[in-house]
């Protein structure tokens, strides 16, 4: 049988219900009360509960019942020190303010990656004094900016290993190191700085392109060997894990192999960072939600662009911080995940869980004015 | 008809025989009893006698009308039905005017009469400034910037540069831009340079590898 994810089965079940009402005849608000009250009733006879009025779910099927939590993200930094460029430095430490100004305060924030700029000590160091500010729990994930000067040494050694797991509230979070390229810097004989310069540029074909590896991909397979299918899972990564524009590497090479871990959940959403923009994808059952920068937006790819992306408007060259900002990922009781974008001088874009488990039917976000050219 | 003072002096220089070749036409004209200069007619027949005139001695405009009349009046009484024009289009006589020919298959002009290598050869040139744009494009320091900022950093393969849009009202300016202007304000702000003077061929190269970057878009100027 297919594999359904749990959003599709609500709908199919609750779809199935009321075609049961239709044979009973048409009902009134009472007759409908009266039919689920039976419904209930026999429901509890057989071992079933009723978690919403008109939804019946098997216990062993039962959707996690999640107390809903908000996580705030800041992400794609890109600092520079401060007597080469403060205007990044300006716009991590608003997203900072924007952050420790929720209220509520989130229970933790994540950092998407690309601290650094071009991965120097004093650029990282920096990055980490300013993350401290933070009032909630910071989980850090690295970025190819932070990584390709010294092969991650000093990131690690601020912020520890770059792929790790843990669980809140019922929800298993995975941050993964997706940004690994395969070497191809030794055979053109390529100091450090010219590799991080090499990977730091978007349009140039030399670099690699990124992937987990399969090191990273075992380590994934056994941390989520042991979770139920109905434990609700949120990857971090700092690659889409989907391919949509090789040439920018905006991409991760065996996003597939990937995929076909996580597929085995019923619910499982990828958060990522390194595109810049609000990007939205929906693949099989794991939506995929891109990240805001702090410190510029990307143009949309000329090509590739996942279909469920509702485009936001371009930016205006004029204003610094226009198409930057951060955000929020509201973890719903379902374990699913409604994604605030926090577009400074913006109206904040909401894209609720159900847009992508709908396929786009449902929820649309507010429609694109400035689309690319 | 009147005959211009050029085609008399072409008229001249046929009527120097001996420096002719034999594969060449030649009009050979009658000597002068008097040892007058002789004029021919581009017919390779009619010939005139200049009298008071040597060879090698300045004439008068009005002399060279003279002997440009004579010939024409010369010529005219031989061919009393002849056209001259169709005889001057083949350098001789009129019956000797060819059956009119199937037009040339494609137009010819010295301008346009370059070959395939030369395209190749121009072709190269041009990628050349482009790949020069893209140099500056990609780096800060050839943009003369000061904060490590490049406009790769935020226009990847020229993307979002829309040249094709310009000139336009750009609101932002209150005033209608070109791409340069465009260039220049982010040289200016977010790269925090100086702007490039009209003539820099750094903005020459830049414009080239934007409007590159934009081969096959449809020019839409003044597009928001």
């Amino acid at each position: 049988m297919a594999h359904k994810s749990i959003e599709t089965k609500y709908y199919e079940e609750r779809a199935s219900f009321f075609e049961d009402l239709k044979v009973v005849g048409a009902l009134s608000r009472r007759g409908f009360l009266q039919i689920a009250g039976v419904s209930a009733g026999i429901a509890a006879a057989k071992g079933l509960i009723v978690p919403q009025s008109f939804q019946l779910i098997e216990i062993a099927n039962a959707a996690p019942s999640i107390a809903p939590f908000t996580v705030a993200y800041v992400s794609d930094t890109h600092l520079y020190t401060r007597n080469v460029n403060d205007r990044f430095i300006r716009s991590a430490v608003k997203a900072v303010e924007d952050v420790n100004a929720l209220d509520p305060q989130p229970d933790f924030v994540l950092f998407g990656g690309d601290l650094a700029q071009l991965g120097r000590r004093e650029e990282l160091d920096l990055g980490a004094q300013i993350l401290k500010d933070v009032k909630a729990p910071v989980k850090m994930m690295v970025g190819e900016h932070d990584w390709f000067l010294d092969m991650g040494a000093h990131w690690q050694e601020l912020f520890g290993p770059p792929q790790y797991s843990f669980d809140h509230k019922g929800v298993h979070f995975v941050t993964l190191m997706s940004v690994n390229e395969k070497d191809f810097w030794t055979a053109r004989g390529m100091t450090p700085e010219e590799r991080m310069q090499t990977v730091a540029g978007l349009d140039n074909g030399v670099q690699s392109r990124f992937e987990v590896g399969p090191e990273g991909r075992d380590w994934l397979a056994k941390d989520l060997a042991a979770l139920d299918k109905a434990t609700p899972v949120v990857i971090f990564s700092h690659s889409p894990l989907y391919k949509y524009y090789h040439n920018w590497n905006f991409w991760t090479d065996d996003a597939e192999e990937v995929q076909a871990i996580l597929s085995k959940f019923d619910t499982v959403s990828v958060i990522h960072g390194h595109t810049h923009q609000l990007l939205l994808n929906r693949i099989g059952n794991i939506s995929f939600y891109g990240l805001l920068s702090t410190a510029w937006p990307w143009p949309y790819a000329p090509e590739g662009l996942p279909k469920l992306t509702v485009q936001m408007n371009r930016a205006d060259p004029f204003d610094g911080f226009d198409g930057c900002g951060d955000g929020q990922l509201n973890i719903l009781a379902s374990g699913m995940v409604d994604k605030v974008y926090n577009l400074w001088n913006r109206n904040p874009v909401t894209v609720r869980a159900s847009y992508l488990s709908s396929g786009g039917a449902q929820d649309r976000p507010p429609a694109v004015t400035l689309p690319s050219y | 008809m009147r005959l211009s003072y050029p085609f008399l002096l072409a008229l001249s220089l046929t009527a120097a025989p001996a420096a002719l070749g034999n594969d060449l036409p030649r009009h050979n004209v009658p000597d002068s009893k008097d040892g007058n200069l002789v004029v021919g007619l581009c017919d390779g027949e009619t010939s005139v006698e200049v009298k008071g005139v040597k060879p090698g001695e300045p004439m008068t405009r009005k002399q060279g009308q003279a002997i440009a009349d004579a010939l024409m009046k010369e010529w005219q009484r031989k061919h009393p039905d002849g056209g001259w024009l169709a005889a001057e289009a083949t350098g001789g006589s009129a019956s000797q005017v060819p059956e009119p020919q199937s037009p040339a298959s494609a137009q010819f002009q010295t301008y346009g009469a370059f070959t395939e290598r030369d395209k190749e050869i121009w072709k190269e040139s041009t990628e050349r400034l482009v790949a020069e744009g893209k140099r500056i494009f990609h780096d800060a320091k050839a943009l003369g910037g000061t904060i490590a900022i490049s406009c790769d950093m935020c226009h990847p393969d020229g993307s979002n540069t829309h040249a094709e849009t310009y000139p336009k009202f750009q609101t932002q300016l209150g005033r209608v831009a070109l791409l340069r202007d465009m260039i220049n304000w982010c040289i200016e702000n977010p790269v925090r340079g100086k702007p490039f003077p009209d003539d820099d061929p750094r903005l020459k190269a830049l414009e080239a590898y934007m409007l590159a970057q934009r081969k096959g878009a449809v020019l839409d100027y003044g597009k928001h």
